[in-house]
């Protein structure tokens, strides 16, 4: 998309780009490029690197600590370190947590947590989904009961989370938790911040289709919180939740990471042989790489298009983004299966997890790939479904 | 980055959308297309004085020099009002004369509204590649003895000068061989057949039995006319894309009407979840073609403000002789149009096939103006390369593998 950039635009691209060759380590680089599984630290020295740049928190306020770019800015360096191979900066502090802390939260959270999100002091994870609320999120059941006690105001909750994701590694999680069961479903949530070692909190993992431990189970038993954990106003936690949701930016298409993973089919397909020649030159699977890659190139144009109208958190169109980004990243790890033929069946945890240099059969690019596959289909799932998605441009963007 | 139109663009397409409401509407329409000539010259008439026949050509033919971007914006409004007039014929022709310089005279013609132009490529063998010809030009003394046959000639009966391709020897692929002629209708040995599309647009069989043309009716030089053909092609593939885009806009807006109107089970079938979520994937159809088609306008107008100078002979005319920077461009090109004119495809598909769907009975019939949208997307669609010959060109420019 060059012919679209200013040369200023081309010229802080070159700057993300010199940053990021000369900081990116090179083994999270092959990590990431490798489909190798990411470990704690890993995420957390690279969010420092970022942190030391100044460059952690692309869509902060500069008096939060934030680098004052432009949305087109910020569209670049984040397709500039997905291309590079960089490992992403978990959302559920920078992105999701924080936005709400800012808008809302009292001047002591903002004081205490903000710079510690910024530097990763704390890892966040997301309280939101429950086993019987999941894209009806309202519904969800986790209480939180006020009371009073020699310490001071505080809140007893109980219930449960599900599908919370890294919490295995989390310091604190941000929680839609219901204070007033007895007004509409929407009414009587609360925006709470729990410490994660608190007494009474339990994490169960839950094995993913890859096996892989990502997502967990968080069980709240008799769990005593602050009253000054409070976000905002008690009951007011579905304005905040939504106000979170409508900070999902372009960011959430991905045309960066599909890019890079684009030209990884292509490699593949290019070494792989059909009859003896490339398999990227067979018509039938070049034709299917080809149209994906116009599904993507198209995907681009579309978030530029967004971009250019300075529009910070469109609703629907993030609905539109987040349908085509996933059917488009699903596409591509359906094609880097079908790529890797025979090649991609040796499953073997312990090279994904780094534990081995090498995989036990097979080629090393290769054996990752059906776990890829499996894991990739939560995200047509997660987020608010597609199906959901659907709902929400028929209602919001055609008036249906 | 700033992809909105400019107030210009913006006042040329309101002019155009009031004249089509005004004198354009569905049964003017349907007058025209089952009339005798299958246009209408007061249409074209208004068209010239909007200034529309004068936009694509330069400057110093008497043109507006208008660029690929100011088409899009135009071609949007003219696929919305369903126009049946041969304009993408006049101008895809005026680009042909445009790149192969001189012809002055005819582009001054064109500008002023009182020459319609055609493209004679297609033949029955060639199917999407309009390298495949095998009309073949012999040169004899001063000029061109011209033999072959093309098929669906799209406003071959209705225009004054046919561009026709050919080659000197006889059959052949390839860009090597192909020269390019403008060749008057009134030329002795040209017959030419005209008849009705199934969009309701006219097209022609053209006969070229011996037809003589002298050496002025050359477009650009003998046997170098393949880097011609191939921008021309590109100009054509993405005024088709823009006017497509402006159908599929109007069809999609009608249906949603109609959802939001019909009553069925006692609710507006809008209301239907399964309907719903299939007007939700239209309109994500929708934006994934306006980005692509938008993005083909602007790799062709770079491509025109680009390297070479402004319609200077050979600026396209030899590949060779381009630097590394035209190459890249035309490359960039190639893959932007084919890319765009894929992807509108199959939104029209499933744009045109879904308003069917959800107008239910109403959508197979004749009478709804959605069925004449989706019968000219459907044409476009096979108009200029389909989306089989667009994904394989895609394919076969370096991009796709250099992106490796």
């Amino acid at each position: 998309m060059d012919l679209l950039y200013s040369d200023a635009d081309l010229a802080f691209r070159d700057q993300v780009r010199a940053f990021l060759a000369s900081t990116l380590p090179p083994e999270l680089q092959h990590k990431v490029r490798q489909h190798l599984r990411l470990q704690r630290d890993d995420y957390v020295r690279w969010h420092r690197i970022l942190a030391a740049q100044g460059w952690a928190a692309p869509g902060w306020p500069v008096e939060y600590g934030g680098p004052g770019w432009t949305p087109v800015q910020r569209h670049i360096f984040d397709e500039e370190c997905a291309l590079a191979g960089a490992p992403q900066v978990l959302p559920f502090g920078v992105n999701m947590v924080a936005p709400v802390i800012m808008a809302f939260g009292s001047q002591q959270q903002k004081e205490y947590y903000l710079p510690r999100i910024l530097a990763c002091e704390d890892w966040w994870c997301q309280g939101y989904s429950e086993p019987g609320a999941g894209s009806d999120l309202a519904s969800l059941k986790t209480s939180a009961r006020r009371a009073t006690d020699a310490d001071g105001e505080h809140y007893i909750v109980n219930g449960q989370k599900t599908w919370t994701t890294l919490a295995q590694h989390a310091d604190m999680i941000f929680c839609l938790v219901r204070t007033d069961p007895g007004v509409r479903k929407q009414e009587g949530i609360s925006f709470l911040l729990i410490d994660m070692r608190s007494p009474g909190v339990t994490v169960r993992p839950i094995a993913m289709l890859d096996e892989e431990h990502e997502v967990n189970e968080v069980f709240f038993d008799d769990v005593r919180v602050p009253a000054a954990n409070l976000v905002g106003q008690e009951n007011r936690g579905w304005t905040y939740a939504k106000y979170l949701l409508g900070h999902e930016r372009t960011g959430i298409a991905a045309v960066g990471r599909s890019k890079r993973e684009l030209a990884f089919v292509k490699r593949l397909a290019l070494r792989e042989r059909k009859r003896g020649r490339p398999l990227l030159d067979d018509p039938l699977f070049g034709a299917k790489v080809a149209a994906l890659e116009i599904e993507l190139m198209a995907l681009e144009m579309t978030v530029l298009r967004v971009l250019a109208r300075g529009e910070a958190a469109p609703g629907p169109e993030a609905s539109m983004l987040k349908i085509k980004g996933t059917e488009i990243q699903q596409a591509l790890t359906e094609l880097m299966l079908d790529a890797a033929g025979p090649q991609a069946l040796p499953f073997d945890p312990a090279y994904l997890d780094g534990a081995r240099q090498h995989a036990l059969a097979g080629d090393d690019d290769a054996a990752p790939l059906a776990s890829y596959y499996f894991n990739y289909r939560k995200t047509s799932i997660y987020g608010g479904s597609n199906e959901i998605q659907r709902n929400i441009i028929a209602q919001m963007m055609l008036g249906l | 980055m700033h992809f909105e139109l400019n107030q210009e663009q913006q006042q040329l397409a309101d002019a155009i959308r009031r004249w089509i409401g005004r004198d354009y509407g569905p049964e003017a329409r349907r007058a025209i297309v089952h009339g005798e000539a299958g246009v209408s010259a007061a249409a074209w008439a208004t068209m010239a004085e909007l200034g529309l026949t004068a936009l694509p050509v330069p400057e110093e033919h008497g043109g507006f020099g208008g660029d690929a971007v100011a088409m899009f914006a135009v071609m949007q409004e003219l696929g919305r009002g369903l126009v049946v007039e041969p304009y993408v014929a006049t101008v895809l022709g005026a680009e042909f004369l445009r790149l192969g310089g001189g012809h002055g005279a005819l582009l001054e013609r064109v500008a002023a509204g009182d020459l319609k132009l055609a493209c004679a490529l297609g033949e029955r063998q060639s199917r999407h590649d309009a390298f495949d010809i095998a009309t073949r030009a012999e040169a004899t003394e001063g000029g061109y003895r011209l033999h072959g046959d093309k098929r669906v000639v799209v406003h071959g009966a209705e225009a004054d000068v046919l561009v026709v391709s050919a080659r000197d020897g006889g059959g052949g692929q390839g860009m090597d061989g192909v020269s390019l002629f403008a060749v008057p209708r009134d030329s002795a040995g040209l017959r030419i057949t005209g008849y009705r599309m199934l969009d309701g647009l006219r097209a022609a069989d053209v006969t070229l039995d011996g037809v003589m043309v002298d050496a002025g009716a050359l477009v650009g030089r003998a046997g170098e006319g393949g880097a011609i053909l191939d921008a021309a092609l590109d100009v054509g593939a993405g005024l088709l894309c823009a006017e497509a885009l402006g159908a599929m806009q109007a069809l999609f807006d009608a249906t949603l009407d109609y959802l939001k109107t019909r009553q069925q089970f006692g609710a507006p079938i809008g209301k239907f979840q399964a309907l719903q979520h299939r007007m939700a994937d239209m309109a994500i159809h929708l934006e994934q073609a306006r980005s692509m088609a938008l993005l083909a306008a602007l790799a062709l107008a770079r491509a025109r403000g680009g390297a070479g100078g402004e319609g200077g002979e050979g600026r396209e005319g030899s590949e060779g002789g381009m630097g590394s920077d035209a190459d890249a461009d035309v490359a960039a090109r190639r893959r932007a149009v084919s890319a765009a004119k894929y992807r509108v495809g199959l939104a029209a598909r499933a744009i045109g096939q879904g308003a069917i769907q959800l107008h239910g009975g109403m959508g197979v019939t004749d009478e709804l103006p959605a069925a004449h949208y989706f019968k000219r997307l459907a044409t476009i669609e096979l108009t200029l390369g389909d989306m089989d010959h667009h994904l394989e060109r895609f394919m076969a420019q370096p991009g796709f593998t250099e992106a490796a």
